[in-house]
């Protein structure tokens, strides 16, 4: 919204102010300024004059030759503008002058000199007319300086919508003006209203609203007789500079007063709009807008009608048919205060948001319809003496808003601040914005505001913020708690997911990416995966975008495709969340999962699957001290390899899952690269219990390693249930168990060599010894189908 | 005798001189040393020797006996430290800029960048909280007094699954569950993911990082607040920033602040990051509002709290020069695979 300074000026003297100054404590106490622009200053030397006389140019059709009067001399001006003519009174920049920047001094133009330039609106910056020179119709004295009669110097500043979305009260200049008056510590004017009382004995306008939950309040006008139906110079120039545009005289100041208060007003034509009903419809149908465009009007829509043809929608925007045109000179005034939520609701169903449904939107005071009313009728009197109100101002306010009163006590207010603010500060800043205090020892007693109570300051921490804004938030000194200290801890889960990060990153050179909560359909079908029955979004961005991932691979099998040439051999991570479909209780099912992705094109694709088996077990051993141990799974998803899947568990419990890719997708991918995934519910693992680390004396006396080969079939062999097999069978004496080679042949000869190692804590061993042992485990791994390979 | 003792004397000079390697020292050594070496010989003849010179003899051996050994010792040291030396110059000499060939993985910037905050975080005694991302209606809006009408709720801003829940559209989704969880006194941040449903370009995603910090006590203040807020941000930047609020409306806070830094490109002189204020808006914050307190099972009469939120992801564009947000979420490993550090 763009403010004028010399409009604040009308309710506040800033003489003596330095008011760029005053603009940047606005942003710091009131709302956030995002650029101020200083109209005008680069126009001077341009003066009213009068052209003299005009004659042809002889060479031109377009220019003309004029002698124009600046009320010390005759001056020669060549002049192209279509609409010049003698006795015409223009605005002149002189020689030496500017006009918005450009440098005016004498010129020769298709052979003759000119001494000056007549400007058009738009040259001067004052509108977007540049269809011929502005005609001054003003009586100006010759040889006046441009800008002692018009107020085309201006400070303009723009504040951000968004910043001002709770101040209902900040949508007018005048609400701007209260906030500069109380940082300025000057005193607000009140506004110039026409007093209305003296039409009562005129007739009432036929108002009815049916509708009274959507509308607080409707007043209604008429004036007649109204014969001017052009705006004055200055006011055009303030619609102007605050981004609204000139129209006529009735439509400029249903926008002026709006500009000004805040609140918005519609002017209908009385020719056609005599009485009002607000109500809605039970059919839906189309109307037009003044805008020409055709708009769907549903049954919650609020219409403004008259003997139930709609002539507006209420709070958005008038009927083509209903509208002021230039040769109106009557009009039925609305003032009115309309629901917010409904007017933002039907605005943003129809897509129409207007200056008018936005200040609704923001539930304006209804106390302002009766001020916006009675300042409209002062300048339309003002400038058009010549018009007659027609009707008594016709008042229907079927909802008032309560009235707000707040005790606040000064030790709250020191305890919220956590600084000192004296009571003569506090009193005299609430006053300044308008708000009643009575003080009663510690305890204020403060009404609020009608312009501030629709929603916005309802509570003693809303006071507050008035107090501490005023008092200026760079004023306070800073300081820390007194808070007691007390141990915190982390949540398990997030030093969970930190470790495994680090190991992921640190160990296995993982990189770690982001990805988005939803499937990419499109993305999948190039791979062929398919997206998954799964909870489903009902407004995404495109309905590609609508299921939600229930696994991260996916997602991951894409960024690999996609980095494919990255690197020969690499990995992919994320950290993040999917959703397991709908619980019993029709909620969600949301888990956090670590999915991993390698991609290596010179390992082979047993390796790599045995180093992401490696990767998980490492993260589980580090993370719970626990082992991992791997089972063949059913696939759930159609990218899993249909033979290689393998779910992961800890004890009882499943953690995850890992295999490598099924063929289809892992051709679409790179053809020349092995891929492996896992998947690990960071959910389940963390709620795991940790084991703590076990430790075991090391024996003082020296093992006996015992090699021995099997013959096994390799692709079967449970190597778990080995270890633990001759484990038991071995009894005390065999330390540990460990495979050390497997070779793989094609006829049927494949091995396995595991080393048994003896030792005893009290004595060395000797081979002899343990043979009985040796034998014990030899005979329990025959019963799994490993034979011994005798030498 | 004597004769004898300096002859064999001489012979070991001789000898130790052209010793030039420990073999020909331990040789040296045996002969001279040995149980059948010379000296050994020497004290056998002992006993030929006439009484009244034996102890003179036997000083004489003994001498030459302290000799070999300091002799056979000296030489023994100079041989090994010329062969160090000669180890020493002949070893290959290597070159540390040759190309290297090991890799190492990287770690997402919001990771990086989140560590980092609850590093901070956690040294002022704050709890790290987790929050899932799928909430309801009540935790994300109802219990942080967003009134049922409020923009926010409108679909164009918030992503609705069929079942009626929806995706956190911030942080703030968590705060009453913590404060439901711990009660006051409490300090807590809760990083966490973050959906608006719109369209993307370089400066906006629908799906962003935010880091939300809470801290309740009986006396917390607006004070206190800016406290926080300039401690943290300096710890951040690693250097004093310059903050400053101004009042800013959310339905959770009030009173509400934007809170801005002195920009960090410029130092505050102005530049197009900072449209020439000098000031880039970073933190929106507040005193959190009774209503909020008050559906957290918190007296806010009693207590009193502020809360905050951090945009992780523009903050990671911030520190570390990313101009496209799209790329935080892209796969992309020739940007993402940059980040290594910790």
């Amino acid at each position: 919204m763009y403010i004028s300074m010399n409009w604040i000026s009308d309710f506040v003297d800033l003489d003596g102010i330095d008011k760029k100054q005053l603009i940047h404590r606005f942003t710091l106490s009131t709302a956030e300024v995002e650029e101020v622009f200083e109209k005008g200053a680069d126009t001077y030397g341009v003066i009213v004059a009068r052209i003299a006389s005009v004659e042809n140019h002889p060479n031109s059709k377009k220019l003309h030759l004029l002698k124009v009067d600046t009320g010390k001399d005759l001056v020669d001006c060549v002049c192209g503008a279509p609409n010049v003519r003698e006795g015409m009174r223009v605005a002149f920049a002189t020689e030496g002058g500017s006009v918005s920047g450009h440098p005016i001094s004498a010129a020769t133009v298709a052979g003759f000199v000119s001494h000056g330039m007549c400007c058009s609106e738009a040259e001067l910056g004052i509108s977007a007319d540049n269809s011929g020179l502005w005609e001054i119709t003003d009586d100006i004295p010759l040889g006046t300086d441009i800008k002692d009669a018009y107020q085309i110097d201006d400070i303009i500043f723009e504040v951000d919508n968004k910043s001002l979305t709770n101040r209902p009260d900040l949508w007018g200049h005048y609400g701007i003006a209260r906030e500069f008056a109380t940082l300025a510590e000057r005193q607000l004017r009140p506004i110039e209203a026409a007093d209305l009382s003296v039409y009562d004995n005129l007739p009432e306008i036929d108002i009815k609203i049916e509708e009274t939950r959507l509308c607080y309040r409707y007043i209604g006008i008429k004036a007649e007789n109204i014969k001017h139906n052009v705006s004055p110079v200055n006011m055009r120039i303030r619609l102007y500079y605050c981004g609204s545009r000139s129209i006529n005289l009735l439509a400029d100041l249903t926008n002026y007063v709006m500009l000004e208060l805040g609140q918005p007003m519609h002017a209908f034509d009385m020719r056609k709009v005599q009485s009002i009903e607000v109500k809605r419809f039970d059919t839906p149908f189309t109307f037009t807008t003044l805008d020409g465009n055709e708009r769907h009007i549903d049954e919650n829509t609020l219409m403004i009608c008259t003997n139930n043809t709609p002539s507006a929608i209420a709070g958005i925007m008038g009927g083509l048919d209903s509208e002021i045109e230039d040769d109106t000179d009557s009009l039925l005034l609305e003032s009115a205060n309309f629901d917010g939520v409904s007017i933002r609701k039907t605005s943003s169903r129809i897509g129409l948001r207007t200056d008018a449904s936005m200040r609704y939107e923001k539930i304006l005071d209804p106390e302002l319809t009766e001020t916006a009313t009675k300042r409209f009728i002062k300048l339309l009197l003002d400038i058009a003496p010549e018009a007659r109100v027609a009707s008594k101002m016709t008042d229907r306010y079927p909802r008032h808003y309560e009235k707000i009163t707040i005790d606040i006590d000064k030790p709250y207010i020191n305890k919220y601040t956590g600084i000192e603010i004296s009571d003569e500060e506090i009193v005299k800043t609430l006053i300044a914005l308008g708000f009643g205090v009575s003080q009663n020892g510690e305890v204020f007693t403060v009404d609020v505001p009608s312009w501030r109570a629709t929603k916005d300051v309802t509570i003693k921490a809303d006071l507050i913020e008035e107090i501490t804004r005023i008092y200026g938030y760079d004023n306070f000194k800073i300081e820390t708690t007194l808070s007691p200290l007390f141990p915190v801890r982390k949540e398990a889960i997030k030093t969970d997911v930190n470790r495994a990060k680090d190991i992921l990153v640190q160990r296995y050179n993982l990189n770690e990416v982001h990805s988005y909560i939803w499937c990419d359909a499109a993305k999948y079908k190039e791979l062929k995966i398919d997206v998954p029955e799964n909870p489903r979004l009902i407004n995404a961005q495109t309905p590609d975008h609508a299921t939600l991932r229930a696994s991260i691979v996916p997602t991951i099998l894409t960024f690999v495709s996609e980095n494919r040439g990255f690197s020969d051999d690499y990995g992919i991570f994320e950290v993040g969340e999917v959703v397991e479909g709908y619980g019993a209780d029709g909620l969600c099912v949301e888990r956090k999962k670590l999915s991993f992705v390698l991609s290596s094109r010179t390992a082979s694709e047993e390796v790599l699957f045995l180093r992401a088996r490696d990767i998980i077990t490492h993260i589980v051993t580090d993370i719970k001290h626990k082992d991992a141990c791997y089972l063949d799974a059913e696939t759930k998803f159609n990218w899993q390899h249909p033979r290689n899947t393998y779910s992961v568990a800890v004890g009882d419990d499943v953690i995850g899952v890992f295999g490598t890719v099924h063929p289809q997708t892992a051709g679409k991918i790179d053809k020349k690269a092995a891929l492996v995934y896992a998947e690990i519910d960071m959910d389940t693992l963390s709620g795991v219990a940790a084991a703590d680390i076990s430790y075991s004396e090391p024996s003082k006396f020296p093992a006996i390693d015992i090699d021995l080969s099997f013959t096994a079939d390799i692709e079967k062999v449970d190597f778990a249930k080995v270890c633990s097999l001759a484990k038991d069978a071995g009894g005390d004496l065999l330390g540990s168990v460990k495979a050390v080679d497997v070779y793989e042949s094609e006829d049927g000869n494949s091995s396995l060599t595991v080393r048994f190692t003896f030792v005893s804590a009290e004595r060395t061993l000797s081979k002899a010894e343990v043979s009985e042992n040796v034998d014990a485990v030899i005979s329990a791994l025959s019963d799994i189908g490993l034979t011994m390979k005798t030498a | 005798m004597k004769e004898k003792i300096s002859s064999l004397k001489e012979q070991f000079i001789a000898e130790i001189a052209n010793a030039d390697s420990a073999e020909l020292l331990e040789a040296i050594r045996i002969a001279f040393l040995g149980k059948k070496g010379y000296i050994t010989d020497l004290l056998k003849g002992l006993r030929d020797v006439p009484n009244e010179d034996k102890k003179e003899a036997g000083q004489l051996i003994n001498a030459l006996k302290n000799e070999v050994e300091a002799g056979i010792a000296d030489k023994a040291k100079s041989i090994e430290e010329e062969a160090l030396l000669g180890a020493i110059r002949s070893a290959k000499k290597y070159n540390p800029t040759i190309p290297s060939n090991a890799k190492s993985g990287s770690y997402h910037p919001i990771t990086l960048i989140q560590r980092e905050l609850e590093g901070i975080f956690d040294s002022m005694g704050f709890t790290v909280e987790d929050y899932p991302e799928i909430v309801d209606d009540y935790s994300c809006f109802e219990a942080v007094n967003v009134p049922k009408d409020h923009p926010a709720r409108d679909m164009q801003d918030t992503y609705y699954i069929e079942n009626g829940q929806l995706l956190k559209t911030q942080t703030s989704a968590a705060q009453n569950f913590i404060m439901r969880k711990y009660g006051a006194p409490l300090r807590a941040i809760f990083p966490g993911r973050c959906f608006r449903n719109e369209s993307t370009d370089a400066c906006h995603e629908n799906t962003f990082f935010q880091m939300e910090g809470m801290m309740i006590d009986k006396s917390i203040s607006i004070s206190n607040l800016i406290y926080f807020m300039k401690t943290m941000l300096s710890e951040v930047f690693q250097r004093d920033v310059t903050v400053r609020l101004r009042p800013g409306f959310f339905p959770f806070t009030e009173p509400g602040f934007e809170l801005d830094i002195n920009c960090q490109i410029c130092g505050g002189t102005g530049c197009p990051s900072c449209k020439n204020s000098g000031w880039l808006e970073l933190c929106p914050c507040g005193m959190i509002h009774p209503n909020v307190l008050r559906e957290g099972g918190i007296d806010p009469e009693e207590y009193t709290g502020f809360a905050f939120g951090l945009g992780l992801t523009r903050l990671a564009m911030m520190k570390y020069g990313v101009k496209d947000i799209r790329d935080f979420n892209s796969g992309n490993l020739k940007a993402l695979s940059q980040f290594k550090n910790n």
